[in-house]
């Protein structure tokens, strides 16, 4: 069906002639290098690329830009690279390049979707919030599985992306958005006035509106090579960059800029060393804001068919591309701007159906230049309905008034209903805009940032007026952030056009009360009449008109449909547009793809990885690692044939039977020092610390104000002025924080410092029996006999003839050490103890055995037996708490009513019947299985394993007024049956403790 | 991305290096065990969330690692103001009046450079907020 590439008129355009050919919806077609798929398109005679997305109603291109609602389609570069909702008049093509339509089955041209296009009565505003309401259960298993696949656009990739996606921090005086006249103006003035400039724009051809405004002239040539030789000009200068295919999408505080740069997608075979986009957060002393205006379309009667589209697009198409949109070709406009597209295309060669203009009879230049050529201008006439299926074929005219339709065959039927200006990225900085009664338009008012907007987007119609504002405002900006006090030539011999007139909401024929389908929103399918309905069933603010309606709602956020719906709804509710208001504009200007944001944040580079300096040891061994935080932890070292149970079994048992090593080297360590640390210890802990020995230990707990467990760790003595802190793995950062708080704002006049040490100490837990046997023949300087070293103390020396802080502590209740070595001597030294453990039977064990030890022990993981709603006394832990301190973090809310309460959960230990029964962890406790859900529930269980060593599961839970209920029996449900437990105390394993000792 | 102004490092910094901590002009009591009930719940529970101008605790912690103070409009999220931890609260009255008198033209884009809430972007807001400096008498007419 495709004709061949004869809509490509000679002589005009701005392309070479180097071909490129590519394919869309499996048929070939040649383009030409610069074009977009859209133009490539059209110049073959393709309108008809997309399925509308609720009616399925065929469509083509509305546009030449970004603000393009229709033509979606999906670019299949490989198999992987599969993108959808590509707007085809952004998309330049390259050679080989693949398109595929969306939204039809079985093909474009016979899509079962269309179904719904009669239906259309049905989908009125609303129709999915009134229809599926019931019943609920039908929502998710049939109404919303069949909307979803009927009504989607294109299909997400299901391959990972291959592609990486670079980001770049960027600093400049002077930033502009937009380089169309203004923008190339204003940075141009900007640049010659000595500030540091980024240019960017969207498309790939810098120029903006001065793609199509052929008749403009700037030094007395045509407009467009003046902006080609100022862009060349600003490219070869060192302090400007300039960016084209860069949209800016957000503008957040402080006139920072994010760009999103599309590097790669318009090569045929891109350099795989490329980013396929990159994103710019620019942080710029002065943004000039240079976004044009978007022209809107009319709203009447099957405004939608393919071959009907904005005047400026065909005009673009054709003074840019070299293609002319049709052969004979119809307008329709409230705007003068519609004229100029009739008269450049009549000057190439092609007929000019008629102008049909609702605007009363005049006999301005444009009527009077058309006239000349010989169209017909239809003055005061409207557009009333169209023909045609696939493509337009006909317009049905009339008198605004009244009168006989007469239908006018046309294959391409131009419309403009005038021009918004773009203040999406001046309402984002957070100015406010305001309605400019005389040209019906909404303009940036107040100011909220360093900012200014210059051109069509503040409302400045000429173009002399246009780069005069531009230059000023370049020069301006560049003079307040440089200081500098140059100034910029200002161009002279230019002339431009102006586009007056224009119109908001519908045309005659689809005014108020009527029925036909005339869309506001090509995107999200809605009419003015669903717009009405809308208002008529209640919704009388813009912003619930917007949601009812989903106006404005799909991914062009309704760049051509906003100001048709807020005119609509302000006529129906009688007010006018300012008090209906605006809906908020909000980033991303257009769509921004997860890579652009995410850019190397993925894979491997989420998230940093923290490694201890003996986990090479660890890894050789065959250990199995878990995440902690960010550390990768030994969980459980397996031998041959061993899974996790079997292994953990037997390091559990090794460890108490003779000695096992740990690598405890993630422990948060903070070191505090001065001559009120002890004094700042006193604050922070609950515990006592003024009258801790030098050399001793002791368990200390850190509550928040509230009274509730924050963190827990040994704390080592090591001078009068010298505390070795040592923190959960998890807790050290915040812990770090929280102590820092309270010494820099609380206690400042307290003379202590606080270092983080973490990372500077590898931490070796040598445990069992045979432990001191193990450490003996390494450490020099120190006495480590029972008598000298007992159970909680610290001493530094060396080992292996390294400096040590050896401490004399225990997490698994067997006498044990911890061997604190500087980090670069981690792995020598564990290997030094290894082969020392090896005479010994010693085993390596991992954070579960470590774990299922303390468990045995009743020894509580804060974060695990606590949930920040957990206080000492709840825990069992009320000896931590120094009864004679008048101060300390918590000390108040430890008294408060609650906390001392009966009825608290408190921490006792489970034993199930069935000893070989293990419970879940965070299972629930009752004492009545029988009792109707919801149960009554009594608490929960924190920690539970088997533990080889007693010879039956254990279970550590919080269970209300736990303590008084010792030796009661209690229910834990699951789902195949409550299981029997006992409440017991928390120590399973040597309740008595001498194994501490030795 | 904010850019904040530490008052120990006497420049801007990007908000990544910045953690928010909270209300400011929370003073825990010298005896916090014999403060009320009431007293207490106001100390650690109760704070407010003003839909404009706030008083908070911001930490450098990826730079100099001291808390400071930042007077800051939660609309805009601009920062009238940041000053040491201990230093007294400003008075607000005398933020705003000093900011008033700055406040921008409402004229499409006629802002002034050194006015205007925009203008903080690159001016230190030590220097934005504070009162135009009094004749200083010291200094005599030479
Ligand atoms: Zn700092």
């Amino acid at each position: 069906m495709a004709e061949p590439a004869s809509f490509r008129v000679s002589g005009k355009g701005r392309l070479g002639s180097k071909g490129a050919n590519f394919t869309f919806d499996g048929a070939s077609y040649q383009g030409v290098e610069g074009d977009t798929l859209a133009s490539a398109l059209l110049a073959n005679g393709v309108h008809l690329v997309g399925r509308s997305f609720k009616y399925h109603r065929p469509r083509g291109i509305l546009s030449a830009g970004a603000e393009e609602p229709n033509a979606l389609v999906n670019i299949e570069r490989d198999p992987s690279r599969k993108v959808p909702n590509v707007r085809a008049t952004v998309q330049e093509i390259y050679p080989g390049l693949k398109a595929v339509s969306q939204n039809r089955w079985p093909s474009l041209a016979y899509d079962v979707g269309e179904v719904n296009n009669i239906a259309s009565p049905m989908f009125s505003a609303g129709f999915y919030y009134k229809t599926f309401m019931w019943p609920k259960k039908a929502w998710e298993k049939f109404y919303e599985p069949k909307i979803r696949a009927a009504a989607g656009l294109g299909v997400a990739p299901d391959l990972p992306d291959p592609d990486h996606y670079s980001q770049r921090f960027a600093h400049c005086d002077v930033l502009v958005l937009g380089g169309g006249a203004a923008g190339i103006a204003a940075a141009t003035a900007a640049a010659e006035s000595g500030a540091r400039v980024i240019l960017c724009d969207e498309q790939a051809d810098l120029g903006g509106a001065l793609r199509f405004e052929a008749g403009a002239m700037v030094e007395n040539k045509p407009a467009w090579d003046w902006a080609q030789e100022a862009i060349a000009k600003l490219a070869a200068n060192d302090r400007v960059r300039v960016l084209p295919r860069t949209t800016a999408f957000g503008y957040y505080a402080q006139n920072f800029v994010a760009l999103a740069e599309r590097v790669t997608d318009h090569l045929a075979s891109p350099n795989p060393g490329l980013p396929r986009e990159r994103l710019w957060q620019v942080r710029a002393g002065r943004v000039v804001i240079a976004t044009g205006a978007i022209e809107r379309h009319m709203v009447f009667a099957d405004n939608d068919r393919p071959g009907i589209m904005l005047a400026s697009a065909a005009r673009t198409y054709l003074n840019h591309y070299g293609v002319s949109v049709g052969r004979k070709v119809g307008v329709f406009t409230a705007n003068d701007s519609a004229y100029q597209a009739a008269i450049d295309l009549k000057k190439a060669g092609t007929e000019i159906a008629a102008i049909v203009d609702i605007r009363p009879a005049s006999e301005g230049d444009a009527v009077q230049q058309a006239r000349a050529l010989g169209i017909e201008v239809l003055s005061g006439h409207a557009v009333v309905k169209t023909g045609g299926r696939l493509r337009v074929s006909s317009m049905a005219v009339r008198s605004v008034n009244v009168g006989a339709e007469r239908v006018i065959p046309v294959d391409a039927l131009l419309m403009s209903a005038g021009w918004t200006p773009s203040v999406h990225l001046f309402s984002q900085s957070r100015g406010r805009v305001a309605f400019d009664e005389a040209s019906q338009r909404f303009l940036p008012g107040t100011y909220a940032q360093a900012c200014v907007s210059v051109g069509a987007s503040n409302g400045t119609d000429r173009l002399e007026a246009t780069l005069e504002e531009a230059y000023a405002a370049g020069e301006k900006a560049a003079k307040e952030t440089t200081g500098g006090t140059k100034s910029a030539a200002r161009p002279a011999g230019v002339s431009g056009e102006a586009f007056a007139g224009g119109m908001l909401g519908t045309t005659p024929g689809a005014e108020n009360g009527t029925t036909v389908a005339a869309f506001v929103d090509f995107q999200n399918d809605v009419t003015a009449k669903d717009i009405r309905l809308a208002v008529r069933e209640g919704m009388h603010s813009i912003e619930h008109v917007k949601r009812f309606t989903t106006n404005g709602m799909a991914t062009d956020q309704g760049k051509t449909s906003n100001m048709h719906g807020l005119a609509i709804a302000a006529e129906v509710l009688g007010k006018d547009i300012p008090s209906v208001g605006l809906t908020t504009f909000r980033a991303p200007y257009t769509p921004v793809t997860f890579g652009t944001i995410v850019g190397h944040a993925k894979g491997e580079l989420f998230d940093p990885t923290r490694r201890t300096p003996i986990h090479p040891w660890a890894e050789a061994q065959g250990a199995a690692f878990e995440d902690v935080g960010q550390w990768k932890r030994a969980w459980y070292f397996p031998r041959a044939g061993e899974d996790m149970h079997r292994a953990v079994d037997r390091e559990c048992k090794t460890v108490r039977e003779t000695a096992g090593l740990f690598d405890a080297s993630t422990l948060g360590k903070i070191e505090v020092v001065g001559p009120d640390a002890a004094k700042f210890m006193e604050i922070l802990y609950t515990n006592p610390w003024e009258k801790l020995e030098v050399g001793r230990c002791r368990y200390g707990i850190m509550l928040r104000e509230d009274g509730f467990i924050y963190d827990d760790g040994v704390v080592g003595r090591l001078a009068s002025d010298r505390f070795h802190v040592t923190t959960t793995t998890g807790g050290a950062p915040r812990v770090m924080n929280h102590m820092e708080d309270y010494l820099q704002t609380e206690f400042p006049d307290l003379k202590v410092w606080l270092t983080s040490i973490t990372e500077q100490w590898a931490v070796i837990a040598v445990q069992g029996p045979n432990s001191r046997k193990i450490i003996e023949p390494l450490v020099e300087g120190i006495d480590i006999s029972d008598a000298a070293m007992p159970h909680m103390s610290v001493r530094e020396g060396r080992i292996c003839g390294v400096p040590t802080r050896l401490f004399r502590m225990s997490f698994t209740g067997e006498r044990g050490f911890e061997v604190n070595v500087p980090a670069d001597y981690g792995q020598a030294v564990w290997e030094a103890l290894w082969a020392e453990g090896q005479k010994y039977g010693a085993c390596a064990y991992g954070t579960e055995s470590m774990h299922v030890l303390r468990a045995e022990k009743g020894y509580i993981i804060v974060g695990q037996e606590t949930d920040g709603t957990v206080s000492p006394y709840d825990a069992g832990l009320d000896w931590a708490i120094g009864k004679k301190k008048r101060d300390f973090v918590g000390i108040r809310g430890l008294k408060r009513s609650d906390l001392v309460a009966d009825g608290r959960k408190q921490l006792v230990g489970l034993r199930t019947k069935n000893p070989r029964t293990v419970l879940e962890e965070g299972a629930q406790i009752v004492a009545n299985p029988r009792e109707p859900v919801p149960m009554t529930m009594l608490g929960h269980v924190t920690s539970s394993y088997w533990s080889e060593n007693c010879g039956h599961s254990i279970a550590l839970a919080l269970l209300q007024n736990g303590r008084k209920r010792m030796g009661q029996t209690l229910w834990v449900p699951m789902p195949d049956g409550a299981i029997e437990v006992e409440v017991t105390g928390t120590v399973f394993f040597d309740p008595e403790g001498g194994r501490l000792n030795g | 991305m904010l850019l904040i102004r530490c008052p120990y490092c006497e420049e801007e910094r990007p908000e990544l290096e910045f953690r928010n901590g909270g209300q400011a002009h929370i003073a825990r009591s010298t005896d916090i065990v014999q403060e009320s009930a009431e007293a207490f719940e106001r100390f650690f529970f109760i704070r407010d969330n003003p839909k404009g101008v706030i008083f908070e605790r911001w930490r450098h912690i990826h730079g100099c690692g001291r808390f400071f103070n930042a007077v800051r409009d939660t609309i805009t999220d601009k920062f009238h103001h940041t000053y040491k931890a201990g230093e007294p609260q400003p008075d607000l009255n005398e933020l705003i009046a000093a900011n008033e008198d700055r406040r921008m033209d409402e004229g499409r884009g006629d802002m002034p450079a050194d006015q205007g809430p925009g203008s903080w972007a690159n001016v230190p807001p030590d220097q934005i907020n504070v009162a135009e400096p009094a004749a200083d008498a010291s200094k005599g007419d030479a």
